[in-house]
This record gives C-alpha cells, structure tokens and sequence, in this order.
C-alpha cells in the first residue's frame, strides 16, 4: 500500500514558447503511514506535485501508481482514488457552499454514493475528527471564524475516509494559535487513525516539530528528501534557494563554533533547550 | 482549460495600428461594420475584403492567430448559413425530401457568412491591436458627449476596466474551487442537462462569495487611494491625437465614401 | 500632538439575523487610547479577530467611530470636508494582493492614487517612477500585475499609496497571505520607508518577527491595548503572549525555555546573536575560562548575512 512516482515530468503551456516545466523526473515513494513534510517556497512545484498524487494532473511523462496500479490507466476509476487520497487545497475554506456545516461535510460522501446513514455518520465523525463542536453543526459555514471554517473545510474531506490526507498549506493566513490548533489537531488525528499525511507548507518551522521525513522541493525537481535532521543539515544550501532551516538550527551551530559542547542538530525547542541544558551540567 | 479561450485578446507587437489612438479603432471599427450593410454588390465585398486585407497586414498580427480566434464562432457560422440556405423562398435550384435551396437562399447564405466572417475578423483587428485599458479609455472620451443625456460615462468605463483585470483573477478560481469540489468526489461532466447545472451549485456559490468578496475589498481599496468617480480626476496617459491619426481618419473617410458610391451606382 | 491620534475610541457593529432583527451590538474597539509620532514606526500585534483591523480603518477614515476620536495630522476624521486631505495623508495597504490593485498594468496602478486627486500628467509620471523605484519596482512597470509573485504585487500596492505622498500609511496585515520571501521583501520595503524617507509606519501583523524593528508595540485583545511597549519589553513577557493568542519569535522562546530551566540569562532576548553571546557567556563564565573581554571575537559567523541569521530566516 503506497504511492509511487514514476520518472514523473509535467509541462504547462502546451507547444508554445510560454511552455512551463513544473516538474522535472520526480521519483518518490510514499510508504503507508508515513507522516511528511513537502517544503518549497511558492512555484517551486509542490502544488503541482500534489494535484498528481490524486489524479488531478496528469503528469506528461512518466506514471503514478497507486497500490501497485497505474491510475491514469484507462479502466482506473479516478472517483474512488480521489476519495482514498483527499486533498485539502490552499484556503480550503473557499470552497464552502452548503446552507449548514453538516450538509458541507456530507457532500464529499454523498457524491461517493453512500447511504445517508453512512454519509451522516461519517460527516459526524469527520467534524469531531477536526475538534468542532456540535453547537457550530447547524449553522451557516459563512458565520464561522477563519480557523472553524477551515476545520469544516478539512472535515470535508476527512469524511470521504482517505487512506491519504494532503494538505495544501494549512494554516495560511491563520494567527499563530490558529496555526498550531490545526497542526495539532492534524498531529492527533494521524496519531489516532495512522493514516498517511503530507503536510504542504513552506514554512521549515512549522513542520520541524511534526514530521517524520521531509521532502523539499526546489524548481520542479526534489532537493532533498530524508529525515528533519538530515535535511536541515543542509541549512546552507536551503538558505541559497530562499528557505531556512528552523532558527535553533542556527542557535545551534553558532554554540558549537564558539566553543559549547551541543549536538548541532537539534531541530525543535525542546530538543536544543535538553542540549544546552546538559551543555551547562543544569539537567 | 478555460484559460485558452484566445478570441480577441491583445497581441503584443509594434505596428502601425498598434500605434493609432483608439478612438480612431473604434470609430473604423464601427464604419467598417456599418460599410459591410451599405454594399450589396459583390464589387462592394471586394472592396471591404481590400480594405480589411490591408488593415490585417498592416497591424502585423499574423492571419493564423486570428483565424484561431475564429473557431470559437464556426458554430454560429454554421447555423446562420443554414438558415438562410433553406429557410429563403424563391426559384428552386436542388430540393431534398422537404427542404429545398433556392437561388435566391444561396445568395442570401453566402453573403451573410461572408460579412459575419468579416464582421468578427474586422472587430478582432481593434480587439488584437489595442489593449483592453486603452480600448475602455477610448469609449469614455468618445462617449463623453453622453454625459448630457445622465449617462455615467465615466463609471461604465471604470467598471469595464475592473471586469477586464478581474477575470483573469476569477478564472483561475473558478480553476482551483473546481478541482478542490472533484477532489471531494464532485462530477461535472456526466450526467444529463439537468444534472449538470445541479452540479454548478458547488462551484457558482463559493465563485459568487469570492467575487462579492473581491468587489467590497476593492471598493474599499479605491476609496482609501481618494477615488471619487470622474470628477476632478486627471489622467495619467491622457488621449492626444497625433497626425498619423488624422490620417487614418482620412483614409476611413474615403473608403467609406467609395462604399456610399458603390452602393449608389453599382 | 502626533500624526494619528485616537481617543477613547469606541467602534460598535449591529449584528443582525437572517430577517434582519437585532441580535445584539458587537464592540470592535473598545476605548483605545493612540499616540504615534511623526517618523514612529508602530507595530499593532493581536490575533484574528482582536479588533486591530477595526482600528486601521478609522485613521484611513473608511470606518468612523462610535464613540471617541481620531485625529490625522490634526484632522478629525469625522470632519467630512476633510476626507480626501485624510485620506491622501494616511495611506493603506490592505491584507490581499489581489483586491486592491486597479490598474492592469502596474504602473497605471500605481498612477491611480495621484489621477484621482488631480495631480497633472507630468507630475503623475515623475511620481509613479520615484514610487516605484522606493520600493525596487521599476523594472516591472510594464508588466500585468497578474504576472507578479504575492510579495512584488504588495509592493506594487506600496507603491501606489506613495505616489499619493502620504505622511503615513497603515499597512493592515500585509503579510498574511505571502510566503516567507514575499514576507521578507515586503517587510524590507516597509523599513526603507520609515528609515529613508522618514514615512511614519503602522504594520498590522500577526507576525512577530516582523515586528523587531518597530519603536512601539501594541498589542490588542478584544478590542482594548493589552499591553504596549519596545519589542523587547513585549517579547519579555512569553506567558501573556501566549495568553493572547500570540507566540514569539523561536529564539525568545527558547531563551524563555532556559530561563524557565534556571539558565541566568537576560530577558527579552530578540536575536540569535544574542542568545548565543549570553549563552557562551554562561557557559564559559561556569567552566572559568575568561574569553568574554572582547563581545567581537564572540560573534557568531557569517556576520554579513545578520538579517537571516537574526530572524532564522523568517523575515
């Protein structure tokens, strides 16, 4: 059970000169479970590499499977494989529409056609899934705040049940609880259901603390591809194409050139306030 | 997808025509229109094919662009030929089970499709040599006359020119809302006609709450830099007719004269 | 008295149900007290929903006070026929890109200000090109601001309340919807402004790393000023940040953690150069190696990148 990227290369813009090469001989392999990271900052492809994962782009050259089967085959059904890999898009909010919160949840479900036992039962557990509460379930999604639109939005997907959960920067233009509300709950949510779970953002911090491995995308190709530490090794080089490691990355490295006895990796808060503590014999 | 629709838009290169104010497009524009109901006569069509030919090379846009640009109306092309072709009484030529062709209905056909066709390509000259700003300053300054009659010149103008940057802007979302709506199962394409519209709900009720929301934010955007409709407002690139215009108009002048003459004695 | 004064200044909305009924009145801002001087660069902090939008409009006079004043230069924005002089003084810059340019070509954009205040042609072009050259546009003049990335199009809608030739401008979370370099170049426009041209600066954000390089902080909750200050008064107090719905910048809050942990450092720490200095100081002060005579030789490297280094990149 995973998804495999084959040699995949898309251009836009056809045969004309304004021809754009979005992605350039993308190989990946996303095992079950996993908990991911996919940084670039904007146009360096990530969107773009999502919008494949569910066969909403085709790629130009190359193929995509997903559980060992080739989705742009001709008898794939392309329905069923965009409700097991849901993806969130940037200010999903956007895409509201419904007269209540409910109804906007079921509408992922219903179009699989499922009963309406099922649908309902499923958007019910999708809204707790996102830490919505009942109160907000029969009102209009327009009366919401930024962030509880943003929760029904997520639901909406999650209530298609994927196996696979992208998300597309999900804590754009949130304040900075908002923001660690959602990844906490996201956090929870993988914790709980083991589901896989990319994690779009250009922000290095924001991922740091979740992620188990971390995909970082640089003009259509990917730069570096391993484990937070690994990659955040390379703090010289992301800094060249205008992203940054965590700044305890920096906080770090700076301690250890001048003399204090701390690993240099240390990728989180926590993780460099153990280090230097135990640098300074306090622990 | 619906980003390629490339009928009339602005084709950047330097030519003559790129150069001439736009009053002078538009006001040819409508002359030339006009021109193609004065004659009837084929001479009067060569004429206008002459003329149109010239204007087309002179403006440096290459046919096939604007031959692309035609596609999009083929259909209705057809229809209106069909029309005219089966639909016009008179002298018989061919008849098949209940239809017939007359002479009369061939002509009819034949002359409509050849001033529709030159109707749209001699509009898209205007369209592919004039960018859509000037164009929209042009029909303020030409329509200033108006005024007197309480028409709001000037806020028409202003609202074309806000529709035109927009809708790029609204094209790229109605892009994204619909593949956020297929990535949560929704189906545009199959179905029957009903079923289909039923299917627009998702995309048109998020698309109408962001344009309402894109037009109080630029409202307020326009008030906040002092924007108070026409009055008391300069312009930053303001219309000046240069000699090369009074040429144009010159030449317009005559080979509307020669349609009113062919029309007259031919 | 300062450039933008405000004085108990009250803002209540109606909120009404489907038939249009009463609910009940929602209290936006509630009583806030500002004072910016002229050349100020002032940073307003708050959550969504904080009410620190709210206030911008009331200087830009898009909003008019339920209750209290508020002052531009001396003007009462209440005073109707002195909207426009208001409005020129006290530019804006609005959260999306997007909504807020006219023109569909940048530089026609950036003349859209100055054509509606009447400036002549001559003098509309001279100030469109010195505008657009503040803010390191001027290249792109030409282009169709469709073609722009986020961050240049919200220097494009800089540029265009410039031209204008305002004495200041209030720039209502600017940054929100950018990328970390669209944050960064923007941000950067806006410190030139205030250094060079000595604009007087109002940056609505939610970002902290934004806001090091203000000379007054306020920071908003429900409508009041929750607390107000230098950066590094504001950045001191962690717990009632985060009270408020706020966090800091990574390295004040590891500073923070080693305090909490009994480290003995400074507080308020802003910058990594900082952190680090005061961190080998206690490290080598405890392992009684005397090195910390010359703050110099403690820099850390790469001294010539300070800005990315300072703020971890984030700004």
């Amino acid at each position: 059970m995973s998804i495999i990227l084959d040699h995949v290369n898309y251009v836009y813009g056809g045969d004309t000169a304004l021809a754009v090469h979005a992605l350039k001989d993308i190989n990946l392999v996303i095992p079950d479970g996993q908990f991911i990271g996919l940084i670039g900052h904007t146009g360096s492809g990530k969107s773009t590499l999502v919008q494949h994962l569910n066969g909403l782009l085709k790629p130009t050259e190359g193929s995509i499977y997903y559980n060992g089967e080739d989705i742009h085959a001709s008898d794939y059904d392309k329905k069923k494989l965009r409700s097991k890999v849901g993806l969130v898009f940037q200010y999903p909010e956007h895409q509201l529409f419904e007269i209540d919160v409910f109804s906007d949840v079921c509408f992922g479900p219903k179009n699989l056609g499922l009963s309406r036992k099922e649908t309902e039962l499923r958007a019910y557990a999708a809204l707790k899934q996102v830490g919505l509460q009942d109160e907000y379930f029969y009102q209009s999604p327009f009366d919401l705040s930024g962030g509880q639109k943003r929760r029904v939005a997520i639901a909406g997907v999650l209530a298609m049940k994927p196996d696979v959960l992208i998300l597309d920067e999900p804590t754009a233009g949130l304040d900075p609880r908002g923001r660690d509300e959602i990844l906490d709950q996201i956090a929870k949510l993988k914790e709980e259901t083991g589901i896989t779970v990319i994690l779009v953002s250009h922000s290095m911090e924001d991922v740091a603390k979740y992620v188990e491995r971390i995909i970082v995308m640089n003009r259509g190709s990917v730069m570096y591809d391993g484990a937070p530490k690994e990659v955040f090794a390379h703090y010289r080089e992301l800094e060249e194409v205008g992203l940054a490691a965590p700044q305890v990355t920096y906080i770090m490295r700076a301690l250890r050139e001048s003399g204090m006895p701390v690993a240099a990796d240390a990728t989180t808060i926590g993780e460099a306030r153990d280090e230097i503590l135990k640098a300074l014999g306090k622990e | 997808m619906l980003r390629d629709i490339t009928l009339g838009q602005y084709y950047q290169t330097d030519s003559v025509i790129h150069k001439l104010d736009p009053r002078v497009k538009l006001v040819a524009t409508i002359c030339f229109i006009v021109s193609l109901f004065v004659v009837k006569s084929w001479v009067g069509y060569v004429v206008a094919a002459v003329f149109l030919a010239v204007m087309i090379k002179l403006s440096n846009v290459p046919f096939k662009y604007m031959v692309k640009g035609m596609k999009a109306i083929v259909f209705i092309l057809l229809i209106t030929v069909v029309f005219n072709l089966f639909l016009t009484p008179g002298e018989t030529l061919v008849s098949v089970w209940r239809l017939r062709i007359t002479k009369e209905g061939l002509q009819l056909a034949v002359m409509m499709a050849v001033r529709l066709s030159f109707l749209i390509v001699g509009s898209s000259v205007m369209t592919l040599t004039t960018t859509p700003n000037s164009l929209t300053d042009g029909m303020e300054k030409l329509m200033k006359p108006l005024k007197i009659f309480k028409v709001p010149v000037h806020e028409v103008a202003m609202m074309m020119s806000i529709a035109l940057r927009f809708i790029p802007i609204l094209l790229e979302e109605t892009d994204k809302i619909m593949k956020a709506q297929i990535a949560r199962g929704a189906d545009f394409e199959s179905g029957n006609l009903v079923r289909k519209a039923k299917a627009m709900v998702p995309l048109l009720v998020p698309l109408f709450i962001s344009a309402f929301r894109r037009a109080n934010d630029l409202a307020m955007a326009m008030e906040a830099r002092c924007y108070r409709g026409g009055e008391h407002r300069t312009k930053m690139k303001p219309l000046k007719y240069a000699a090369r215009d009074r040429a144009a108009y010159g030449v317009l002048a005559a080979y509307f004269a020669l349609c009113i003459l062919i029309r007259i004695y031919l | 008295m300062g450039i933008i004064r405000t004085e108990k200044l009250v803002f209540e909305y109606i909120r009404r149900d489907e038939e249009g009924n009463v609910e009940g009145i929602t209290r936006a801002v509630d009583e806030v007290d500002l004072d910016v001087k002229q050349g100020d660069f002032v940073a307003i902090l708050g959550h969504n929903g904080s009410g620190k939008s709210t206030l911008a409009k009331h200087i830009n006079a898009i909003l008019y006070p339920t209750e209290g004043a508020v002052w531009v230069d001396g003007m009462d924005t209440q005073d109707e026929s002195r909207l426009w002089d208001i409005r020129q003084e006290a530019g804006m810059v609005f959260q999306n890109p997007d909504n807020q340019i006219i023109g569909q070509v940048v530089e026609e954009d950036v003349g859209f200000g100055p054509e509606n205040m009447g400036v002549p042609t001559e003098e509309i072009w001279a100030r469109v090109e010195e505008s657009l050259k503040a803010v390191g546009m001027y290249e792109y003049r030409k282009y169709s601001p469709n073609k722009l990335s986020g961050g240049q199009k919200q220097r494009v809608s800089i540029a265009g309340v410039i031209a204008m030739h305002p004495k200041c401008i209030i720039l209502d979370e600017p940054t929100a919807m950018l990328d970390p370099n669209g944050r960064k170049e923007v941000v950067r426009a806006v410190r030139a402004l205030n250094d060079v041209e000595g604009i007087t600066i109002v940056l609505i954000t939610h970002y902290m790393e934004e806001i090091i390089h203000a000379n007054r902080v306020f920071v908003m909750d429900q409508g009041r000023i929750a607390m107000q200050g230098t950066p590094r008064e504001i950045f001191s107090q962690v717990e009632r940040l985060k009270e408020l719905r706020l966090d800091v910048p990574q390295v004040t809050l590891l500073a923070y953690e080693l305090k909490k942990s009994g480290v003995d450092l400074p507080d308020g720490i802003l910058t990594a150069e900082e952190l680090v200095r005061a961190l080998t100081q206690v490290y080598h002060g405890q392992n009684d190696i005397n090195v910390i005579t010359d703050p110099g030789t403690e820099e850390p490297p790469r001294r010539d990148r300070s800005d990315v280094f300072g703020l971890g990149g984030n700004l």
